[in-house]
């Protein structure tokens, strides 16, 4: 297939068509409002429902509603909006209910700004809305990414019967890149839902019910346990990342989504200066790559986290790698994008320090 | 005989669990002049004696099997003391969250058209929480059946003031009376959708008497029957209920003050009736 020049949300919308998306549930918020509009064209003459709510916390339950049938359904937004179908999604991940969530974060908090950010990491990875669950979590870089991990989120909420996060930005949403889409067999990854979903009591059986309620408490914490067991599966199985220049890396850059991109420049950038960086990208934030990240620990003496947030990703690194190296952070806030000059003076700043130290 | 109430009814989960030691057989099959509606589920309800809600639930599975419909219904439950419906309605449930049960009803008939739709909400769930979707889904006419038990109370959370408590009433937040120059008016949603064009058929009634069982169940007929004809537009069906408990009375006094009282502002009766205006 020939490549198509397009707009991150809109590559991402005719992803959705092309993975077999049945139904589309969303409300208007910039910087996503391309995959709203594209889809309000095009789903409906090619076989979905499409449909505008009333807000983002009618459309997350619309979504709840038409998960609950077995048939791929999704929404997207961008932060504030994502803020508000935090108790939808705690339903639907209780409930356990496949679906596809889009975030195209801008800056926050509050009204924020209507500029790229990566501010609602923790939101994102670590749960969001109340209790205890977890989204895998996907964060493209480019446009084709935006396109291609809508069939892998569709397909990993299929078989985790979990809700999948594509988290992305402003920038990755707006700008315009090529985009290939694959081929995609929508029958052949079809799921068969039949034994939970509500369409209808079948003949013979009892009827299906989706509930996340569960009022007696050893009940509750059963299914507290059945949903770890399912994130540790998910852990074991699904973690994705992208190495570049590691191999004989001394220091480490990390980082995801659009500031990965800024930062692969400033690792080429040092190494044109002879400074051996490379960079890890996390492409699943959940699940994290902290395996790879605790063994490049022990071939680095450093790492840097760059983010265009306060520094949130930074606590998974620590975490990951547990003391073994220093990890410092640079990040800049509120819509704004580092630079690659920026990160590649942080870079030489700490080959200067780190050589003065050896030399003393 | 078998015992109506077996010694374990001091455990309250075995209700949940469908013990099959709950269930009564007192009447020989050849004198039975009524039975229970396969759809309900053969277990005690957990609501009080003398609650409108149990009578509402037989009425909706005896509209079911009626319009034979079952293997096609899709309920969705609220939060509140329905909150469990799906343990007695043996069609097809999901739970919603509080108030966004014609919002879930929406996802699931807008990807499968040919299944019937209905919530089950009470006036905390549809009338406070949940307005916006409640008026949204009317106002884009989906095609669903809007079951409103208005009780006028929130039950299950021991008895605090609604939107729809009378004014002068007393509840656990409006211990002197609900005030409406300090807590707001009592909320007449039925008459605030009626004027909606995507409001198809709007009906107010009750099931305090055998009368008015037999007509809410006749208003059941209709607005199921409705969808199944695909009009186009939203049934809504108003169940003006009791709640002891939360009234604090006995369920016959609960009847008195719906008949003396709640009837005078919540009329009873059709509000919008296809091809009426
Ligand atoms: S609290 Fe009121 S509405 Fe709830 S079950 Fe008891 S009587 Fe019925």
């Amino acid at each position: 297939m020939a490549k198509k020049l397009m707009k991150g949300n809109e590559a991402l919308a005719e992803a959705a068509i092309r993975a077999g998306v049945k139904g589309y549930f969303g409300y208007p918020i910039t910087p996503q409002s391309e995959l709203l509009e594209y889809l309000s064209r095009e789903l409906p003459q090619r076989g979905g429902a499409f449909l505008q709510a009333e807000s983002e916390v009618a459309a997350i339950n619309m979504v709840y509603g038409a998960a609950g049938v077995g048939e791929r359904v999704m929404t997207s937004t961008s932060s504030p909006g994502f803020s508000l179908m935090q108790e939808g999604i705690s339903y639907i991940a209780c409930a356990e209910l496949p679906c596809l969530l889009v975030n195209v974060m801008r800056g926050g908090p509050g009204l924020g700004t209507i500029q790229p950010s990566q501010g609602d990491y923790f939101q994102a990875v670590k749960g969001g809305g109340h209790g205890d669950y977890k989204l895998p979590v996907l964060a493209p870089n480019s446009v084709q990414e935006m396109a291609e991990f809508v069939y892998d989120g569709f397909d990993l909420a299929d078989k985790y019967r979990n809700p999948v996060l594509i988290l992305s930005d402003g920038a990755l949403g707006q700008m315009m890149e090529a985009v290939e889409f694959p081929d995609y067999d929508v029958e052949a990854h079809k799921v068969d839902h039949s034994d939970w979903a509500t369409r209808g009591r079948r003949k013979g059986h009892d009827h299906n019910v989706i509930t996340s309620l569960y009022i007696q408490p050893d009940k509750m914490e059963l299914i507290n346990q059945h949903l770890q067991e399912k994130y540790r599966l998910i852990e074991a199985n699904e973690v994705r990342f992208e190495s570049i220049m590691t191999e004989d890396a001394d220091y480490l850059l990390v980082a995801f989504g659009l500031s990965s991109r800024v930062a692969h420049k400033s690792v080429e950038m040092a190494r044109e200066k002879g400074l051996k960086a490379g960079l890890l990208r996390p492409i699943t934030l959940f699940p994290f790559p902290s395996e790879i990240l605790s063994q490049l620990a022990d071939q680095v003496s450093g790492m840097l986290v760059v983010e265009m947030n306060t520094g949130q990703m930074v606590e998974d690194v620590r975490l990951a790698v547990s003391g073994k190296v220093p990890v410092q952070f640079y990040g800049r806030q509120g819509g704004m994008i580092p630079q690659p000059d920026a990160i590649l003076h942080e870079i030489e700043k700490y080959y200067e320090e780190h050589f003065a130290a050896e030399v003393n | 005989m078998t015992q109506l109430f077996p010694e374990k009814t001091d455990d309250p989960y075995l209700y949940l669990a469908g013990d099959e030691s709950y269930k009564c057989e007192l009447i020989e099959e050849m004198n039975q002049v009524w039975r229970r509606p396969d759809s309900l589920i053969d277990t005690p309800m957990h609501y009080c004696p003398g609650c409108g809600h149990s009578i509402a639930h037989r009425l909706l599975m005896e509209v079911v099997e009626e319009l034979d419909i079952v293997e096609r219904t899709v309920g969705i439950a609220p939060v509140g003391c329905a909150v469990f419906a799906y343990n007695y309605l043996n069609v097809d449930m999901q739970e919603a969250a509080h108030g966004r049960a014609p919002a879930v009803a929406t996802g699931i008939k807008r990807v499968l058209p040919d299944r019937i739709l209905f919530t089950y909400q009470g006036d905390g769930d549809l009338a406070a929480i949940g307005t916006a979707e409640t008026i949204h889904a009317v106002n884009r006419g989906e095609k669903i059946v809007i079951v409103f038990i208005n009780n006028g109370i929130y039950g299950m959370t021991g008895g605090q003031m609604a939107p729809t408590t009378l004014a002068g009433a007393k509840t656990s937040t409006t211990i002197f009376g609900r005030d409406p120059s300090v807590h707001g008016h009592p909320l007449r949603i039925a008459e605030m959708i009626a004027p909606l064009p995507g409001a198809y058929y709007v009906t107010r009634q009750a099931v305090n008497t055998a009368n008015h069982v037999r007509k809410t169940k006749k208003a059941l007929l209709k607005a199921f029957q409705y969808q199944i004809d695909n009009v186009d537009g939203t049934c809504f069906v108003e169940i003006v209920s009791n709640c002891p408990s939360g009234w604090k009375m006995t369920p016959l006094e609960s009847n008195e003050l719906l008949e003396d009282e709640i009837f005078q502002f919540y009329k009873l009766g059709d509000l919008k009736l296809p091809g009426k205006e």
